[in-house]
Formats: structure tokens, sequence, C-alpha cells
């Protein structure tokens, strides 16, 4: 037997392997790109192939009131559980990184549930607690849901910074006369931005899109997903189709913004910290 | 270095605001599933019956029975996709790695809805799909099961979780320290060997990670049976939601939850433990 | 070996005007006990160097100092006041981090101006003092750069800098060259001492280097396992060892193990005349101490012996003999620059270059 010279395996051709990769990478795609494509259809949301080119749809969708109050209503929930999950996961952050305290680890696998659980049991549970509570279902349930759900999110990201940070830094204001507030804000924090604003665009996005959390503590007002729910109820239109474009487009943006700002400076170990989504 | 004041000024408020908006609502949902509902109202007589009800109702039992195939089938399918993608991008792609990696996490976290959506449009009977099998005269009617089937529920899910499976196994196979392969192969082991012998092994905990995350998901998952479920795609999450809607009966609803809550965390929980034995730090 | 004890074989503490004071100091971490019991003083405007391997609790001696960790036992003392229960923040101590530690969202001169910044000095005096400090580090024209930008001696200086802006009145100095390359680290070692020299600052130093230790400080104070083995000036320290730890870790040296027996000492090959009690022994012997006898002669204060020479290092300057005296016993000789030397010859050291040593 011939032993074999070793070449860089990483690039090395596998032409089956090329195929297939591609084919996943497709059927990821394509349904996206189908329903792009037929929101400029005018003959609807079926049939094939698409026909005339149109952008009724869309014309239709800026026209529709109730669509867009959803958005702002969506905008200043997603706003607010930014504000939220990042103030108390930057707590739970530093907390878990300095503090040692009785059931800590209970404590950071509490924190992380709502990441891994199905929404229907976070929502389910939220809801049972605003009913024990004597509270009205509206878009403050929601903001509460979203904002509790979410602080996994910021204290997984803030963690992750906290862990990059060189401690000698603390060390060096606190030695050249700091106190430790101050220390926090001038040193602690601004070495925080990175992930802070990475943590903010990613809590944005999911929060815009959540439902299943949301299905259950809405209230009269509608999010955004929840009014496009609505609808389908009661048929499909391509104005659908449109409103779903747009909020691809929207969500693609943000993510690749996030994503940018995450691996800005830390190279190669971000990939790392991508691990659990 | 950090004083009393200052662990405690930073542990308090998340244990306060967990303790109250997690730990509670959990306990309310374990407390309402040993209620009852009497005369359209619920009442706290603690008793068992939601969970026998459970057992012994043999429409709830196929819907569990059901569901946990759906999901074993998504998980399965996520794999045989994710796997051999995240192996092509990481052993193969060369300088596009990046790129490409850019692309494959870009849609993980797009809407939800907006994907389902998309399925729901292409697998109906005046749907994309069927409309393209019509123009190439593959076939001359609508494919029923295309939609509103277990099928459509299986393909969406599959569609959703393949990128939340791609990362974990990506991670750990860029883990992998490049020199065991070639060693591998100094010493004589073919691609395929290798595979085998050294990089399988070596990625279980991502793969473990991934499956893990894709089954406990789709098992609670409602949506995507309401979007293109249809009757025969009802799963275990749609009964505890109607339980909740127009058949209104919380306690046994509560019930069904809690049961999805345990296999969940039981399943994290075995998970975790196979996934420490099998990784080498 | 405890403090009094290397205190009694070194010179006696500098002038009465002792800055800091370490009384009896102790660290725990947990099981582990890293330092035991430490007692040292160091006087205004000496260069004093914590010297000893990793886990020797030089480090951690100096983080007590700064106010990082808390003692277990003992008390720090400084300019006459109690220092170990304040905050670090309130001690007229400042450091320079093994590896600076900057802030690198801040400019250079931002660094430098932190700490007067945080205790709200006039804008016009900050401008000042830090134009000052960069001009004494020689980084005057980085003042707008980004610590990222600069290299490791030059983000070095920028720390230094940093620190000493605040007159403190104890600099702590956390093995800050070793980070630098072998040629670097010669020239900042000879500004350091400079610096030190100009403006009379009291330096606490910590390094594992003995060279480094050996060239810059006032006084060295050797720590092993969390105790002072010895402290004493340079050449105190080279010249005689308290014990044969301090012998090896500073320097070469050849141990020579024997037997005292009516007032003749027998080490393998070698005997000599001492006046010590009886009983087994230790001394050491530096190998620069040993020269080639070329005639045979030797004097009344010198020792004879004879070996082969089975290895020979040359070095430049200078060639290291690794001799064997027989027995086993291996003795090694630096001798100047020469042609090479084979086979059996007789060498000779003078009585007073063995110091005996304590285990």
């Amino acid at each position: 037997m011939v032993l074999q010279v070793s070449t860089r395996s990483s690039t090395r051709r596998a032409p089956l392997l090329t195929i297939y990769a591609a084919l996943v990478f497709a059927f990821v795609y394509l349904p996206i790109v189908v329903l792009i494509l037929y929101s400029f259809n005018r003959e609807g949301v079926g049939g094939f192939p698409p026909r005339y080119f149109t952008l009724e749809w869309y014309r239709q969708l800026f026209a529709d009131g109730p669509i867009w109050d959803s958005v702002l209503n969506s905008v200043i929930v997603a706003a607010g559980s930014v504000a939220l999950a990042l103030t108390l996961g930057l707590l739970a952050a530093l907390a878990l990184d300095r503090a040692s305290f009785p059931g800590k680890a209970l404590f950071r696998r509490l924190v992380l549930l709502p990441l891994i659980l199905p929404g229907i049991i976070t929502g389910l549970s939220l809801l049972m607690l605003a009913v024990f509570a004597g509270a009205q279902l509206s878009l403050l349930t929601v903001f509460l849901g979203h904002g509790t759900a979410l602080i996994s999110v910021a204290t997984t990201e803030l963690f992750a910074g906290l862990q990059k940070m060189d401690r000698a830094q603390e060390e060096a204001s606190l030695d050249l006369g700091a106190t430790p507030w101050q220390t926090f804000w001038r040193i602690t924090l601004p070495n925080l931005k990175l992930s802070l604003i990475a943590a903010g665009l990613l809590i944005f996005t999911l929060s815009m899109d959540e439902i299943a959390v949301t299905f259950f503590l809405i209230g009269r007002d509608n999010t955004l997903p929840l009014e496009i729910w609505g609808r389908l109820r009661r048929g499909i239109t391509p104005e659908i189709n449109a409103i779903s474009t747009l909020i691809f487009v929207f969500s693609v943006a943000l993510i690749v913004i996030w994503y940018r700002v995450r691996t800005r400076g830390l190279g190669a170990d971000a990939r790392e910290l991508l691990e659990r989504p | 270095m950090y004083s009393r004041a200052y662990k405690a000024f930073v542990s308090l408020p998340p244990l306060l605001w967990v303790g109250l908006f997690l730990l509670l609502p959990y306990a309310l949902m374990f407390a309402h599933s040993f209620w009852a509902v009497r005369e359209g109202v619920v009442v706290h007589d603690w008793n068992l019956e939601n969970f026998k009800t459970l057992y012994s109702n043999p429409v709830y039992f196929a819907v569990l029975l059901r569901t946990m195939r759906i999901a074993g089938s998504v998980t399965l399918c996520s794999l045989l996709l994710g796997y051999p993608l995240a192996y092509y991008l990481s052993f193969h792609a060369g300088a596009r790695k990046e790129l490409l990696y850019q692309l494959v996490i870009v849609p993980l976290w797009v809407s939800y809805l907006v994907r389902g959506y998309a399925w729901k449009t292409i697998l109906g009977s005046e749907g994309v799909l069927n409309g393209f099998l019509q123009y190439l005269h593959l076939t001359h009617e609508p494919v029923a099961f295309l939609l509103y089937s277990p099928f459509a529920v299986v393909l969406m899910l599959t569609h959703i979780y393949t990128p939340f499976v791609f990362l974990p196994i990506y991670a750990s196979l860029e883990h992998i320290p490049r020199p065991l392969v070639e060693a591998s192969q100094d010493l004589g082991a073919g691609s395929a060997q290798t595979f085998f012998r050294v990089i399988l092994p070596l990625s279980i905990p991502g793969l473990l990670a991934g499956a893990t995350f894709a089954f406990v998901l789709s098992l609670g998952d409602f949506l995507a049976p309401l979007l293109v479920g249809g009757a025969s795609g009802t799963m275990i999450a749609n009964v505890v939601q109607s339980l909740f809607g127009a058949a209104f009966d919380w306690p046994l609803g509560a019930a069904i939850a809690v049961c999805i809550l345990i296999i969940t965390i039981s399943l994290l929980f075995l998970s975790e433990r196979v996934e420490k034995r099998w990784s080498f730090k | 070996m405890s403090s009094a004890e290397a205190n009694l074989t070194n010179e006696p503490s500098p002038a009465p005007s002792a800055l800091l004071e370490a009384r009896e100091v102790a660290k725990h971490f947990g099981k582990i006990q890293v330092l035991k019991g430490i007692s040292l003083n160091i006087a205004s405007g000496e260069f004093l160097t914590l010297l000893g391997e990793s886990g020797s609790g030089k480090t951690t001696l100096l983080r007590l100092v700064a106010g990082f960790e808390q003692p277990t036992a003992g008390e720090i003392w400084m300019g006459g006041e109690r220092l170990d229960t304040l905050p670090p923040y309130k001690r007229q101590v400042n450091t320079v981090f093994q590896h600076y530690a900057l802030f690198p969202h801040l400019s250079v001169r931002e660094n430098v101006a932190y700490g007067l910044r945080v205790k709200k000095t006039a804008a016009p005096e900050i401008s000042g003092r830090v134009e000052e400090a960069l001009r004494l580090v020689k980084m005057q024209d980085f003042a707008a750069s980004r610590p990222t930008k600069l290299s490791g001696g030059q983000q070095q200086r920028v720390a230094l800098a940093r620190a000493l802006v605040n007159r403190p009145q104890l600099l702590l100095l956390d093995e800050p060259l070793s980070a630098l390359d072998a040629n670097l680290r010669k020239q900042m070692q000879s500004e350091l001492k400079a610096l030190q020299r100009e403006i009379g600052i009291t330096f606490l130093f910590v390094t594992h280097d003995q060279e480094e230790a050996m060239a810059l400080s006032d006084r060295i104070a050797l720590l092993r396992d969390g105790a002072l083995e010895q402290v004493a000036s340079p050449r105190e320290i080279y010249r005689h060892p308290a014990t044969a730890y301090t012998a090896q870790f500073i320097g070469q040296t050849n141990l020579l193990r024997g037997e005292i027996h009516r007032s003749i000492v027998t080490c393998g090959a070698l005997r000599w005349p001492v006046e010590e009690e009886e009983g087994p022994t230790i001394f050491s012997l530096r190998p620069e101490a040993i020269r080639l006898c070329a005639d045979g002669k030797r004097q009344t204060h010198e020792v004879k012996f004879r070996g082969a020479v089975r290895q020979q290092i040359y070095s430049g300057a200078s060639e290291l003999l690794e001799v064997d005296c027989g027995g086993g016993q291996l003795l090694r000789v630096r001798l100047p620059a020469s042609e090479p030397i084979i086979g059996e010859h007789e060498f000779v050291f003078s009585l007073a270059d063995a110091i005996r040593v304590k285990e």
C-alpha cells in the first residue's frame, strides 16, 4: 500500500458532495425565491409559470392601513424588548461571570431555557401568569413575554463578550483611581459595545418575527406576524407575498449587519460563539 | 475583586425577574395540570385525572405518537441535509467558506411565518409545485397529499430546522484539528475511512446538540400543522392550543404541556450527558 | 527559612525611611497557601525586585499591595498608615500590568489622562502632566494613536506613562518586559533603570528572570514557595547566597555536598580546611572562581584538584568546561576563551570562594 502524501484536505475536490451541498442550498433558498417571485405575479399565488409582472400587490400593501398599524405595534414591542432584554441580560451576564451564589447553575439554565423550549410552553405559562395577576392581554403582555424570552439571547451574547474582555483593564482602571461604578461606565460598557449592538439587532429581529409566544399573549392590537396570520385564515392573496418579501429583505439586512458587527475584531472565534442560536 | 454590593446589584434584578416571569409561570402551569374544569370554570380540585386522560384517551395518544414520528422524521431529514452541508463547508469550501457560512446563517433568522407561508403556497392543489408538475405534463391532476398532510409538516419543519442543525455540527467540525485528518491519511486511511473513524466520532457533540434541538422544537410546534398540516397533520401542541382556546380545558391542556416540558427537559439533559462523554478537550 | 533568618544573612535593611512594610502577610487560595507569613520592608526611592519561579507567590504579593486581593493574615502599611484595608482606587499605588491592559477604546493621551480624569483634575493641569509623562517615556509623538496600533515596546511605555502620571508613592511592575523580545528587553531594562533613578519613585518589580533582577535592582527579594529565601543587593546575593536554592537560582554554581570532620571538609575528590562544626554540609562554588593551574603550584589559600575535561562549551567570551573529578563528581568550570582543552588537568580555586550554604 502506498502511503498517501498528505494534501491540504480543506480544498480537495469532491464533486458528488459539492452537488449535494448545492442541492441543500437550493432547498433552503428555493421556497423563499418562489415566494418573492410570485409577489410580482398578476395571476396570484399559485400555478405555474408566473406570467405578467405587476406591482399591484405592493400598491395594495402600501394602502393597507391595518398592516402598517401592526408594523408600528411590532416596532414598539421590539424596541421595548431590546431595552428590557439588554438591561436584564447584561446584569445576568455580569452575575454569571463574576458572582457566585447558591442556585447559580439553576439560574443559568433557567435563563437559557426559553431559547430551547418550544414557544407554546413559554407562551402558555406566561398566559397563566397574566390570568393569575388579573392582567388584560395587550401589547404590554406581549412586550413582557418577548422581553423575558429574549433575555437568553442577550445573556449569551454579552457573556461571550465579557469572557473575551481583558480582565486586567478593569483592574487597571481601579488601580488608576476609578471606583467600581466609574469603571463600569468608562471601561466595561465600552468594551461591550459590539456585543450590545449585536445582541440588540438580533433581539429586535427575533421580536419582530415572533409568533409562537405572541399567539397566547396578544390582546386587541396585533403585531405584524399575528396580523398576517389572521389574514391567512381568511384566504391567501399575493399581497401576503408582498409583505413577506419585505419582511424577508428587512430581516436579511438586519442579520447581515448583525453578523458583520459580531465578527468585527473577533475573527475566527466568532463562529464558535454562534454554536447555539 | 468585586465587592458584595456589586455582586448583589448584578445578581438580584435578573434573579427576581426570572423568578417572577419564568419560575412562577412554570409553577402555575404545573399547578394547573392537577386541577379540573367544572361547568366552564377552572376549579382548584387537586387530582390526577388529566394525566390519566392523556394516557387512556386513544385520540390523544395517537396524536402524541404521530407527533413523535414527525419530530423524528424532521430530525433525521435535517441531519441528512445539514451534516453533509456542514462537512462540505468545513472541509471542501476553501476560500468561499466564510461567504457560504453567511448564506446558510442568514435565512435561519428570517421569519418562521414567511418560510411556512412559502411552503403553503408551493404545496397547495393550486400551488406552485402542482402547477409546475402539470406544466411539465408529469401529472394531470393536482397531487393531494402534498398539502394538509404530515408529509407537508415534515417538509416545512425540515426546511426550518436544517440550518439549526447545521450550526452546531459545523462548529464541531471546525474544532477538529486538521493535523488529525492528515495523520489519518498519512497512516493509510482513505477519505471514507477517515470520515467514519476520525471525523464523525469527533463531531458527535455537535450532531447531538443539533439533533436534540430539532427534535425538541418540532415536538412542541403548533404553527406548522395549522399552516400546512390539515386534519391529518395535527400535532400534540395543537391539542394543547385548542384546549386553551375553543375546547376550554386549561387543566388538561396544562397537563399535556407539562408532559411536553418533561419530555423536552429529559431529552436535553440526556443529550448533554452523552455530549459530554463524546467530547475530548 | 523564616524571614528573620533571611534578614540576618543580608545587609541590614536600608535607611529608616521604609515606605512599605509587609508584616507577616499570608494568603490562602482555598486549601493552597500561596504566601506564608512574609515580612518585608521597602525603602523610599528603592528599586526592589520580587524574584522567583512561577508559583513562588511573587505576583500574589504584588497584587496584595495593589489591592486586587486581600491578605488572609498579616498587614501591609505604607507611609505610616494601614494599606491593606483600602480598596485599590484609594491607594497611592499604581501598577504596570504584564500585558499592559491599555484601554483599546481610548487614545494614548486619553489612556494616560485616565487616572487624572477620574479624580476630576482640572483640564489644563491634565494636559500638562500628560505631556510631561509622555515625554518621559518618549511617546509624545503618539499621543493621538490608538493602543492597538502600537508595538509591544511602545504599548509598554504608554502603560508606564499612564501609571507614572499619577505620581504614586509606589510603582508596581508585574513582569512588564516578559512579552518583549530579547533585544528590546535589554534596551527597556536600561531605560527603566535610568527612569527610576531620574524620578526617584519607589519601584516594586516582579520577574522570574534572575539576570533582569540583577541588572535592575537595588535589592532582590527571592521568593520560594511562598516564603522569602533571601533579601539582599544583587552583589551580596550573588557572592554570599544563603541557601543552595539561592546559589543555583541566581547565576550558575557547583553545589559541593560533603562532610566536615575535624576541621576538614571533604566533598568528593575535594578537601580543604574549614573552621566549622562537624557534620554534613553544602558549599557553593561558582564556575568562574575556578581556574586552570598551569604550573601545578598552589597558594596557601587555594585548593587544588585534578580532573578530566568531559565537555567544553564555547560561548564567545568564555568557555564552560565539565570536569570529571572521579567517583561521579562533575564540576563546571568557567574559563576565559581559549583553545580546546582535553584530557586531565589541575584546577585551583580560592578558599574564600567556597561559600557554605544551607539546604
